[in-house]
């Protein structure tokens, strides 16, 4: 689709400086005074040619506001933001001939045409050749899986047979950065695995292509991103690889400990050496999460319990993750951090 | 980019976006009967006040030709004006701005698509129309009547475009606001009876929406020397000719600020 090399491009994929984003809104169609909502705060990211990155933070975070100033859909209020070396404001035009951008939970194109339609549609709003464009459309249904599928009506597929078609219109033009808001949001397992490997795969086939991918799936970030930038109210708190971020939480050790239901957890953190305590209950069961100073703390968290007669049904000690890399730097769980909670 | 591979990217955008337009006709038979059928209906009613009233046998020409014209203008606000509403609620609208061959093809090929279907449906309604009731038309100056056609519909798909930048903004309703626009329009641009019966200024006022002087010029060629004509044909084409060119650009200046202002404030992408 681009005939230039990304070397021609900037040196960086995606660069913003001081990025900020004010929304103003009427608190009510009868009342005058605006409020104003910051959705993104001085944001400074760098991200270079051929890097998966990924954006991760709770709803309501910034995370689909970035994206959409990077894909020219939105104006920044301040700051600045690059895109291939190009002005998202001045050069909008420019950068939209080298990026595109799927969501989750997309609905775009229209029911009554045919898969191959629709993506055909789409090919000719970058003008592609028909021929060439058909080619490209049956290839990449081949490789999502959905070649069989391909003369069946828009509006008879199931949600992740769509998403895997919204993923191949986003790759018709052969982007050179590729913006991934959400895509496995709403999806089976299955189907956002699948989902998964095709993203990895793609990115591996491309050398020199960049995917931008925002989630507030832990997992999908740690399997995905070669780094990962944590945002939250609208700035980024954290910016690393997944396994440089897990380390960063790694003082101490983790424990994943299910017991009898709890009717009371506040004496846990009064444990000497207990430093964080995650208490979820699941049918019926207390599952705790524990950050504890050493090893042996673990042992007086048992006795404790043994002192309450409650049953412990399993105890294992586990790996820090990018939840308690979130927990460490905002003091909540991800979804408890979702907006308006 | 080169200026060729870019017309022939907008040429492709245009023909892209009319195919599900054109292909949905085809998949889906029922228009045949809302959209030729219904109107037709109408349309009768209106033949039958006039021949109870003795009224000439032209009047019967001039309400089948208004009937044709009204799917125009139904095309033009319900596919055109409130289209880019319909496809900002079902998410097309964003993906579309972030396209590099811009709003503009895609707003072509909306109305190419729009008109190639509602032009077969005016031949029906015209076809069917004129056979039931046995009408007879003269047509001695054919270029002169298409040329006439053509700029008029290009000046109401003008219109259609400026009416979709403003719904989109100030329509939170798209619905109600094309229904305002319907039968003011059908009364004031005389699709049933000669504009010139409103009196001459009113006619006048009447004429920013094209279809009032299109009709009323495509009348005069089609009933020559017995239609109470507004203006002269030549007068008429000369204004249409301004109205369409006052439209185009009209619109592609709200198209642009359309744009900016979408970006500006979130309105078209985000539902923050």
């Amino acid at each position: 689709m681009w005939d230039e090399s990304p070397e021609g491009m900037g040196e960086l994929a995606v660069e913003t400086k001081n990025l900020v984003r004010i929304y103003r809104r009427k608190r009510s169609s009868q009342d005058s005074q605006e409020r104003q909502v910051i959705a993104l705060d001085g944001v400074n990211v760098e991200i270079p040619y051929g890097e998966l990155f990924g954006l991760l933070g709770p709803n309501g975070a910034g995370k689909t506001t970035l994206i959409k100033i990077l894909v020219t859909l939105l104006l920044p209020t301040s700051g600045t933001a690059r895109v291939a070396g190009l002005d998202v404001v001045q050069q909008a035009y420019q950068v939209r001939e080298l990026i595109s951008m799927v969501s989750g939970g997309e609905h775009s194109g229209y029911g009554l045409l045919t898969v191959r339609e629709q993506l055909w549609m789409f090919s000719q709003f970058y003008g592609l050749p028909t021929r060439l464009a058909l080619a490209r459309i049956d290839e990449l249904l081949k490789i999502v899986g959905l070649y069989e599928e391909r003369n069946r009506r828009v509006s008879d597929l199931s949600t992740g047979m769509r998403q895997k078609m919204n993923l191949v219109r986003g790759l018709l033009s052969d982007p050179l950065v590729f913006f991934l808001d959400e895509p496995t949001v709403g999806l089976d397992v299955s189907a956002a695995r699948d989902i998964r490997a095709y993203i990895k795969e793609w990115i591996r086939e491309k050398p020199g292509r960049t995917i931008l991918l925002t989630t507030h799936y832990m997992q999908e970030a740690e399997e995905l991103c070669d780094r990962v930038a944590i945002i939250h109210k609208g700035r980024i708190i954290a910016c690393d690889s997944p396994a440089a971020l897990r380390r960063s939480a790694a003082s101490g050790s983790y424990f994943l400990l299910t017991t009898e239901r709890l009717s009371e957890d506040g004496w846990l953190k009064e444990v000497p050496g207990v430093r964080r305590v995650d208490i979820r209950v699941l049918d019926g069961r207390t599952e705790i999460r524990l950050q504890v100073a050493e090893d042996g703390v673990i042992a007086e968290v048992v006795r404790a319990l043994a002192d309450r007669e409650r049953k412990i049904y399993s105890l294992t000690k586990v790996e820090p993750s990018l939840e308690d890399v979130f927990m460490q730097l905002v003091g909540r769980r991800m979804e408890e951090a979702d907006e308006g909670r | 980019m080169r200026a060729g591979k870019k017309l022939t990217r907008v040429f492709r955008a245009m023909v892209g976006r009319s195919y599900p337009r054109i292909i949905g006709s085809n998949r889906d038979k029922s228009w045949l009967f809302y959209d030729t059928v219904l109107p037709l209906l109408g349309t009768v009613a209106f033949v039958y006040v006039y021949k109870a009233l003795g009224a000439p046998e032209r009047f019967i020409g001039y309400v089948i030709m208004g009937g044709a014209t009204t799917a125009f203008w139904m095309n033009v606000m319900w596919s055109m004006a409130a289209q880019f509403y319909w496809e900002k609620q079902g998410g097309n609208l964003e993906l579309y701005m972030m396209m590099p061959c811009g709003l503009t093809p895609i707003l072509l090929g909306m109305s190419l698509g729009g008109l190639v279907a509602t032009l077969l449906r005016a031949i029906l309604i015209v076809s069917l129309g004129s056979l039931l009731f046995h009408v007879s038309y003269t047509l001695p100056q054919v270029p002169l009547f298409l040329l006439i056609f053509t700029i008029t519909i290009i000046a109401l798909y003008g219109l259609g475009v400026v009416f979709a930048s403003l719904f989109l903004f100030w329509g939170r309703e798209a619905w109600h606001t094309v229904n305002l626009f319907m039968e003011p329009v059908f009364l004031a641009s005389g699709f049933y009876f000669p504009v010139r019966a409103l009196g001459f200024w009113v006619g006048l006022g009447a004429s920013i929406i094209p279809l009032t002087l299109g009709l009323d010029a495509m009348r005069q060629l089609l009933f020559a020397g017995m239609h109470p004509a507004l203006l002269p044909v030549e007068v008429e084409l000369a204004i249409l000719g301004f109205v369409a060119i006052l439209f185009i650009l009209l619109a592609r200046h709200l198209l642009q600020k359309m744009e900016y202002l979408a970006r500006r404030e979130g309105r078209l992408s985000l539902r923050f």
